[in-house]
């Protein structure tokens, strides 16, 4: 028998689906900004070695690169209670995603400072200036500038990776269309809808951080 | 029941076996469609290259989650019964495949244009040229950034939990439900994934040292 696809039970809870993804680009908006303010911090910690802060960024950057970010999730929801830390699903759910991105963009930054040529700094020092504000004045933001594609890339990802965030029942765009779902049981147009809307999301928030990064880090208007 | 700590390791070395064994087919089968999806990426027909564009951006611009979803309930739609395992498999192929294809069409396309050239007035057919001249060269700068994605594609894998599959993530679960231990056992659960991932990623780097130096 021929599946007949219908599409109207899903679009008559249009208005879920739209309140969901408000909320997944509100969670990614925060894991964004306090994700990137860690990567800058990190980067900074671990290109001029502050001991001993360098070593434990280069520790928490290979334990969250090389774990999968819903066992993150999961330690931080459902294990950190157990050390009377009890975060809502909101709370866990951002706090995961910051430091997801945090660590991934401690490493992007990084390289980007790396490729900084050294006689920027040394004529930093010649304005005797100290190592901080050569970081802040000088190195950071034409680092930022070339990694930006990098670090665009890796938004755009740790945005698709919150739909696992339903899973602790975080109210985002996944778990809208699991709701809804199972109301309809018209499970795969439920799906679809879902994906193309993650779809237009990321090709929208790609443009949207390619657009910022030419008006804030490369100086155009 | 009682669960001592070895019960615990126990089972999650069982859920460890088929995260492994799922990271493997994906990887193996991904790469073979990574191939194909590559070859059409780059093809002198440019409605192949638009599908093959499409197809990458597809799975490169939505969650893993939902492209589980659509496999898993789209295939029932086709009247089969699909297991969760066949659906996590294939999904991650499909995943695999896109991001595969789009990793070797960077180092494809930085061959040098001199090297399609040359071996085209040798009369070599399109084919015989990325055959004999092209992929060749690809595969060196290639080796590190495959090796670095391979990580993508076990942690990839955790999220296939979310259908049923019995893997690491979901076995960790259903032990910290029966024992009441979350934060062991999701450490322990994580530790099995870096104990995965991280010569992966060790090995990545290591080539990327080795084969990207200048010679």
């Amino acid at each position: 028998m021929a599946y007949a696809f219908d599409f109207a039970p899903v679009l008559a809870q249009a208005d879920l689906l739209v309140k969901g993804a408000w909320f997944t680009l509100q969670l990614t908006a925060v894991g964004t900004l306090l994700g990137v303010a860690i990567g800058v911090l990190g980067a900074g910690v671990r290109a001029w070695r502050v001991r001993p802060f360098d070593a434990l960024f280069g520790l928490y950057v290979e334990l969250i690169r090389n774990t999968p970010f819903i066992v993150q999730l999961f330690f931080i929801f459902f294990g950190l209670p157990a050390l009377g830390i009890r975060l809502s699903e909101w709370q866990a759910a951002v706090l995961a995603m910051v430091v997801n991105l945090g660590a991934y963009s401690t490493e992007i930054i990084r390289a980007g400072i790396q490729a900084i040529p050294k006689g920027q700094l040394e004529a930093a020092a010649a304005l005797a200036m100290s190592r901080f504000e050569a970081f802040r004045h000088v190195v950071l933001q034409p680092a930022l500038a070339k990694v930006w594609p990098a670090l665009t890339s890796q938004i755009v990802i740790v945005m698709l990776g919150s739909a696992v965030c339903s899973q602790i029942a975080t109210e985002e765009l996944s778990f809208a269309a699991n709701f809804i779902q199972s109301r309809n049981f018209r499970a795969f147009e439920t799906y679809l809808l879902t994906t193309v809307l993650y779809l237009l999301m990321a090709i929208v928030l790609r443009q949207l951080l390619a657009w910022l990064g030419q008006r804030l880090l490369m100086g155009k208007r | 029941m009682d669960f001592t700590f070895w019960d615990i390791l126990r089972n999650l070395l069982l859920g460890l076996q088929w995260t492994l064994l799922l990271s493997l087919v994906a990887f193996v089968f991904g790469g073979l469609a990574g191939l194909l999806v590559l070859v059409a990426r780059i093809a002198q027909w440019p409605v192949l290259r638009g599908l093959a564009r499409g197809y990458i951006e597809l799975f490169q611009g939505t969650p893993l989650l939902m492209q589980l979803f659509m496999v898993f309930f789209g295939i029932a739609l086709l009247g089969l019964d699909v297991s969760a395992w066949m659906a996590a498999a294939i999904a991650l192929t499909l995943f695999t495949s896109a991001f595969l294809a789009e990793i070797w069409r960077g180092c494809v396309e930085s061959i040098p244009r001199g090297q399609w050239e040359a071996s085209g007035s040798l009369a070599l057919s399109r084919m015989e040229q990325l055959r004999h001249v092209i992929l060749p060269q690809a595969l060196r700068i290639a080796v590190a950034p495959t090796v670095g994605f391979s990580v993508q594609v076990v942690k990839g894998t955790a999220v296939t939990s979310i259908i049923g599959f019995t893997e690491l993530t979901k076995t960790g679960g259903m032990l910290a439900n029966a024992t009441f231990e979350p934060f062991m056992v999701y450490g322990l659960v994580a530790l099995g994934y870096f104990i995965l991932c991280y010569p992966l990623s060790l090995s990545a780097r290591y080539l990327e040292r080795r084969l990207h130096a200048p010679a």
